[in-house]
C-alpha cells in the first residue's frame, strides 16, 4: 500500500493545524501509474494519533499537526494521563518488594515490576540498594495493554546511562505530559530560559513526573512551582515571569 | 484505584522546608488558600473552593414526624459523600473511617453549637416538622476537607429557603413557591471550622494543610470557631500527649 505525493503534499499544508478526531487523508481521485517511472511508494509515517486505515489517514486526537522531514507526521496533544510505551524513560516510585522484583508504581493503571538484577552491577549477591519509597529511573522493557509492564535500569549494553535510584534531596512534582514534552525536545526553549534562573538538576520523566533539585530549598521550590504554572503560559508570558523571578520580585 | 504512594524524596523534602518555615505554594505558616464560595441555581446549593479542593453543599427539606424526645424541635441532618471522583484514595462504598470522622465533626460543628433555631422548624408539635438535609459532595481532595465541608454547609443553610406554611386549626397548607414566596431558615450564628495540622511531634504548626502536607503531618487539630472567637468544639486526631505552651491556644484562637 502506497501513498503517492497527493497525500504527503495535503498533510504538509495541514501541519501546525489544529486537527479532531474524525479528519481524514485521503488518496486522490486521479491515479495514474506512469510505465515509465519505476514505482516508488512513498509512505508517509504515522505517529502517535494518527492511524492508518485501507487507504486513508485517520486522526484519532485532537491536538497539532508536526511533521519532521522526510516523511513524519504526528499529533500533539495536551494529557496527563500517562499510558507506558516501550523505551520511554520515567520516574517510578518503589512501592514494594515481591521476590526478586520490585513493584514501582509509574502512574498507570498497574504497577510495573523492576527486577533486581536490570541494576548496573547488580549480581545475586551484589543487590542494588534501593528501599521502598526510593524515585527510580527506568525504561520500559515491556508496555502493551496485554501484559504486565515491566521496567529496567540499564540499557541494551548493560549500562546504566543515567537510570537507576534517586539520591537525596529535591521535589518531585506532577505535570502534563506536554509540557514533559517540550522539557525534553531539542532546543527547548523552556529549558534554556531555566538555565538562565539558577543552577538546578532536573530529571524529567515521560510519565509527566519531574524531580527538581537546586541549590537551597527556597529555590528549588521556585523552580518547581515556576515549572508548573508555566505550562499553560505562552512563551511571551512565560519570559516576563521568568525575568521576574531573576529580578527577585518573587 | 490506588493512591499515588508518597515517595521518601519528597516526605524529607516538605519536612525539611517547614523547618526552614516554607511551604510548598509559598504561603505562610498561618496562611489560608484562596477561598472561592459561588452558589447555584437552586436555593441551598453552594460550591466552595478552597485552593484546589472542590466542595459542593446542597440543602432539602421535607415534612416528617418529630423525634418522641423533642416533639416541638425540628431535625438537622448532615450527610458527606466522598466520592471517587474527589481522590483515587476514595471508594464508592460508604464506610471509610475518613468519611465517619468528617460526618462526626460537622455534625459536631453544625448541631451542637445550635446555629440553627430547630424550634422555628416546627408546624405541628408532636406531629409534623421541618427536617432539614445537608449533604456535602467532595468533588477534589487537595487537603483540608473538614473546612471547605463547613464553609459550604452554612454558607448552602444561609442560602436556602424552605416553603411557607400556613396551619389553620387541623389543616396545615404548604404553599409552593409560585403561591408564597420560600421564608429562610433561622440562624443565630456561623461555625466555621479551622484546622491545624502539626509536625515533627508538634514543634511545628501550619494552618489549612494541603493535601501533600496531610499525608506527613502527625496530628491534625480542628477547632470550630462562631462569633466574637468562642471557640466551641475540638477534635484531636492522631494527637500526642505532649504540652502545648500555655499561650497557645490564646494566640491561634486570636489569631481569628
Amino acid at each position: 500500500m502506497s501513498t503517492t505525493g497527493g497525500m504527503i503534499t495535503v498533510l504538509k499544508e495541514k501541519v501546525g493545524h489544529v486537527l479532531v478526531p474524525g479528519d481524514e487523508f485521503c488518496f486522490g481521485a486521479e491515479e495514474t501509474i506512469s510505465l515509465s517511472e519505476s514505482a516508488k511508494p512513498e509512505r508517509a509515517v504515522c505517529g502517535p494519533g494518527l492511524r492508518r486505515s485501507g487507504d486513508r489517514l485517520v486522526v484519532v486526537k485532537s491536538g497539532v499537526l508536526r511533521h519532521k522531514p522526510p516523511l513524519t507526521f504526528w499529533i500533539d496533544s495536551q494529557q496527563k494521563r500517562y499510558v507506558a510505551t516501550k523505551g520511554e524513560t520515567v520516574i517510578g516510585i518503589v512501592t514494594a518488594r515481591a521476590g526478586d522484583t520490585f513493584r514501582v508504581d509509574f502512574g498507570g493503571s498497574e504497577l510495573a515490576s523492576l527486577s533486581y538484577l536490570a541494576f548496573e552491577g547488580a549480581t545475586k549477591r551484589n543487590r542494588p540498594n534501593v528501599q521502598v519509597g526510593d524515585l527510580v529511573f527506568a525504561q520500559f522493557l515491556i508496555a502493551n495493554k496485554d501484559m504486565e509492564p515491566e521496567l529496567v535500569c540499564i540499557d541494551g549494553s548493560g549500562r546504566a546511562n543515567g537510570m537507576g535510584a534517586f539520591g537525596a534531596g529535591g521535589l518531585l512534582i506532577k505535570v502534563s505530559l506536554g509540557l514533559v514534552r517540550r522539557l525534553l525536545g531539542p532546543n527547548s526553549d523552556i529549558r534554556s530560559d531555566l538555565e538562565q534562573l539558577f543552577p538546578c538538576e532536573l530529571v524529567v520523566g515521560m510519565n509527566g513526573r519531574v524531580w527538581v533539585r537546586a541549590t537551597s530549598i527556597q529555590q528549588t521550590l521556585i523552580v518547581a512551582n515556576l515549572l508548573q504554572s508555566c505550562d499553560t503560559m505562552t512563551a511571551q508570558q512565560r519570559q516576563q515571569l521568568f525575568r521576574r523571578v531573576q529580578q527577585g520580585a518573587l | 484505584m490506588k493512591e499515588t504512594p508518597l515517595s521518601a524524596c519528597e516526605r524529607d523534602f516538605i519536612l525539611k522546608a517547614i523547618e526552614e518555615k516554607k511551604r510548598l505554594d509559598g504561603r505562610q505558616t498561618y496562611d489560608y488558600r484562596k477561598i472561592k464560595i459561588s452558589f447555584g441555581t437552586d436555593y441551598g446549593c453552594c460550591f466552595v473552593d478552597l485552593g484546589q479542593t472542590r466542595v459542593m453543599a446542597q440543602v432539602s427539606c421535607e415534612l416528617i414526624a418529630p423525634k418522641e424526645s423533642r416533639p416541638n424541635e425540628g431535625i438537622m441532618f448532615f450527610n458527606i459523600e466522598l466520592s471517587p471522583l474527589a481522590s483515587p484514595a476514595f471508594e464508592q462504598g460508604r464506610q471509610s473511617e475518613l468519611s465517619v470522622k468528617l460526618n462526626r465533626q460537622l455534625e459536631r460543628c453544625l448541631r451542637n453549637s445550635k446555629c440553627i433555631d430547630t424550634e422555628s422548624l416546627c408546624v405541628v408539635s408532636g406531629e409534623k416538622v421541618w427536617q432539614i438535609r445537608v449533604d456535602v459532595h467532595m468533588l477534589n481532595n487537595d487537603g483540608n476537607l473538614m473546612d471547605a465541608s463547613s464553609i459550604a454547609a452554612i454558607a448552602a443553610l444561609c442560602h436556602f429557603r424552605r416553603p411557607d406554611v400556613a396551619v389553620q386549626g387541623e389543616e396545615v397548607t404548604v404553599y409552593s413557591p409560585e403561591e408564597r414566596d420560600p421564608i429562610p431558615l433561622s440562624i443565630y450564628h456561623m461555625p466555621i471550622s479551622v484546622s491545624f495540622s502539626f509536625f515533627q511531634q508538634g514543634t511545628y504548626l501550619l494552618v489549612d494543610p494541603c493535601e501533600r502536607e496531610e499525608r506527613v503531618m502527625d496530628g491534625l487539630l480542628m477547632i470550630n470557631f462562631i462569633l466574637f472567637g468562642k471557640c466551641t468544639a475540638t477534635n484531636n486526631k492522631n494527637i500526642f500527649l505532649y504540652t502545648l505552651p500555655e499561650n497557645f491556644f490564646v494566640q491561634t484562637v486570636r489569631n481569628y
